[in-house]
């Protein structure tokens, strides 16, 4: 198969297949952490995530026709204030969801399941009956659509380094949040043991809708940012879910490592067999692996141990 | 604004409006007498005609993740209808719609044919999208003989009585478009890339017997399962192999990812190199992926809602003051408005609604009004049609760069291409 490329050719489209393969883990970090937070530190499974995901998403583009017509000077800094918009508002909407239904089902996981997957078909329909069944195309500012070469043949995605940067950024930020700070601490109580937490003054019902609505606030965020490079409309959520529930079973449940580190396999795992095989079959590949590995531990990557 | 004329002036303009009318009352009240033939003549299978109306069926999914999709086949039928009751309806009687949900699931778009079919007896159906939804009705319509038309372009293989297809079945779409970009481009190699279903595989199949026979080279094939929005690995292999025309079918979300990851991985489209061809792009999913993002990249249909001739000038006018100035039109909404328009002459031509009687009027069934130009009905149900090759612009429009001078034959069984 390179018998007829020249060394540095091969040397090129290795160095890009290399950037391809973290460009997809960052993706995949970014779509799972949300979820994890969510499913790892409360044990609800949101089936939602994905439409959490398109609001932010949907968010990006009023946001960008906004300044298209009311501010086109700052046009190529919109992202900024989509993304934090896209944060406050799936943020409030997810305290709200967590308020008015979630709460009611702590006792009764499976409950949770189909009450957040009903979720999910309101939010669909809401979006399609709102914004219109169509697709809609968020105008991304040029700085960030082209690519960087670093050399005559090594040319980088701008929109991936952007996600790449992103993800490091909310992945620090959560590490500080969760185990360098008070309310982290809190947080990391009600996991391990809830009445005990509650006996020594913690308000468990607060740290709850927070969890879920910092859960929901980064989805907000990773659909903001996936408008670079995919699709938004009413279903669009779909696309990821899969993929996120993979990265977050596999990674373990409870545990932000495990999450990082199973989404590092499976990115590595996709994008070199992609490469020498059919994009389908290296699926295929990549599915099989993960259920083999869940048979031989089926709490995961890396799980927490907590005393049942 | 206008001011209201005064009560003197309005009341004879009133005087007048019923002098004017009266002949005309006189004319129409002749042509209701003559016209219509009795209800008992034109429907001897107890469809649902009346003395003054007939019911037909729409069945697209307006919910689901097809909605996207389907949304615009549903206005186009609704302004067909519309239109040819302004014009006096079918037979002397108006058009009456019953219109149900396929909901994007495929046993829902089977159950509510039979519905449409069996408990309402709707006279024809315009519907259905995707091939599987289309499979899924196929028993259904053939167990109670009914009249599908439908309008998607898609892979062939199949000829059904009871369907009229109104879209291009694969060759027509395909031949020509690798002709033109062999012709005018000089391309020698080809990286074809789809999603991974029964559409782009079928189609790409025939895409590469064709450059095969034209002594080119396919270097190379893959497909992504639907909804695949990571491209940066194919992106990279194509880089590798450096082919001339990247002929793309992928479809849905999967869309969007691969046109912005293209362009993000440095390929500018308009420059030509490697050339992008698709068959999976119109209008309509241009929206969701962004002119800039596709502008340069070429695709072969047999619409695009920039044709220029007074058919289409009509149609769109009349399609944005229905549906709104924002709108566009794809191929296959275009396509979808023709199935009223072909059942209509079908009918007129058969003097009945009778299922059978339409099936046996339908070949050579000629339209001159369609916005795309001229069409005729084959013997096979398909469409005789010109094929196109458009090159998308920034503002999301094709601009019109070839067309066949003949109507391409529909052929949905190729010898040689199988």
């Amino acid at each position: 198969m390179f018998s007829e490329y020249s060394g540095s050719e091969l040397v090129s489209i290795f160095a890009m297949q290399g950037f391809a393969g973290l460009i997809l883990f960052a993706v995949l970090v970014l779509m799972a952490l949300g979820l994890a937070i969510i499913f790892g530190q409360m044990g609800v499974i949101n089936m939602a995530h994905g439409e959490f995901m398109i609001l932010g998403a949907y968010i990006t583009y009023f946001t960008s026709m906004l300044f298209a017509s009311q501010f086109p000077d700052l046009f190529a800094g919109y992202f900024f204030v989509a993304m934090a918009l896209a944060f406050v508002a799936t943020f409030a909407l997810g305290t709200l969801v967590e308020w008015s239904m979630i709460r009611f089902l702590y006792r009764r996981p499976l409950d949770t399941l189909l009450a957040t997957w009903g979720l999910s078909l309101i939010l669909q329909q809401f979006y399609r009956s709102v914004f219109g069944a169509r697709e809609v195309g968020v105008t991304i500012p040029e700085w960030m659509m082209g690519s960087y070469a670093i050399t005559d043949t090594i040319e980088i995605p701008i929109n991936g380094i952007f996600v790449m940067i992103l993800t490091l950024v909310i992945a620090t930020w959560l590490y500080f949040l969760m185990y360098r700070s008070n309310w982290g601490k809190q947080v990391r109580a009600v996991v391990q043991n809830r009445p005990m937490a509650a006996a020594v003054g913690i308000n468990t019902e607060k740290v709850d809708r927070l969890t879920f609505g910092l859960g929901c606030g980064i989805a907000g965020v990773a659909g903001s940012a996936f408008t670079m490079i995919g699709s938004t409309g009413p279903t669009s959520g779909q696309l990821y879910i899969v993929d996120t529930f993979l990265v977050v079973v596999f990674g373990g449940a409870g545990s932000l490592l495990g999450t990082i580190v199973s989404a590092f396999g499976i990115s590595q795992a996709q994008s070199t067999m992609e490469f020498f095989l059919s994009g389908s079959m290296a699926k295929v590949l990549t599915l099989l692996t993960v259920v083999g590995v869940l048979m031989l531990r089926p709490q995961g990557l890396l799980a927490l141990k907590i005393r049942k | 604004m206008k001011h209201p004329p005064p009560p003197l002036d309005r009341r004879r303009r009133r005087l007048t409006g019923w002098l004017a009318a009266l002949p005309l009352s006189l004319a129409l009240g002749q042509g209701v007498v003559a016209a219509p033939p009795p209800t008992a003549e034109v429907n001897s299978t107890g469809l649902a005609v009346t003395d003054d109306s007939v019911t037909v069926g729409i069945l697209h999914s307006v919910t689901g993740t097809m909605a996207i999709s389907e949304t615009g086949s549903v206005q186009a039928e609704k302004l067909a209808i519309d239109q040819i009751n302004a014009m006096g309806g079918v037979l002397g009687r108006k058009i009456d719609y019953i219109q149900e949900d396929g909901a994007s699931d495929w046993p829902t778009f089977a159950e509510k044919a039979k519905k449409l079919l069996v408990n309402d007896k709707v006279a024809a159906v315009f519907g259905c999208w995707t091939s599987a939804s289309r499979k899924a009705v196929l028993p259904v319509f053939e167990q109670y003989n009914g009249m599908l038309y439908y309008p998607t372009f898609y892979e062939g293989l199949e000829q059904s009585p009871n369907v009229i297809y109104t879209g291009q079945e694969a060759t027509q779409q395909i031949i020509a478009g690798i002709d033109w970009v062999v012709r005018e481009k000089g391309a020698k190699t080809f990286y074809l890339l789809g999603s991974d279903y029964i559409w782009p595989r079928t189609s790409n199949k025939i895409a590469r017997k064709h450059i095969e026979k034209l002594g080119l080279k396919v270097v190379g094939e893959e497909y992504y399962p639907l909804g695949h929005t990571q491209f940066n690995s194919v992106i990279n292999k194509i880089k590798l192999r450096k082919p001339d025309v990247i002929y793309a079918i992928v479809v849905g979300g999967s869309n969007v990812a691969f046109y912005k990851q293209l362009k993000a991985a440095g390929i500018d489209m308009t420059k030509e190199n490697p050339l992008v061809l698709t068959i999976s792009v119109t209008e309509d999913e241009i929206l969701g992926i962004g002119g800039e993002n596709i502008v340069g990249a070429y695709a072969a249909m047999k619409y695009f809602q920039s044709l220029d001739n007074a058919n289409n000038a009509a149609f769109v006018k009349a399609f944005k003051a229905k549906w709104g100035d924002d709108i566009v039109i794809g191929d296959v909404t275009q396509a979808a408005y023709l199935g009223p328009w072909l059942w209509k002459a079908a009918v007129e031509k058969a003097g009945s609604f009778d299922v059978d009687k339409v099936r046996e009027a339908s070949p050579g069934i000629e339209l001159t009004t369609a916005p795309e130009g001229y069409v005729r009905v084959h013997e096979n149900h398909h469409l005789w049609s010109k094929t196109r090759i458009g090159r998308a612009k920034r503002d999301g429009q094709y601009e019109l760069v070839f067309e066949t001078e003949e109507l391409m034959e529909p052929d949905p069984f190729p010898e040689g291409y199988q």
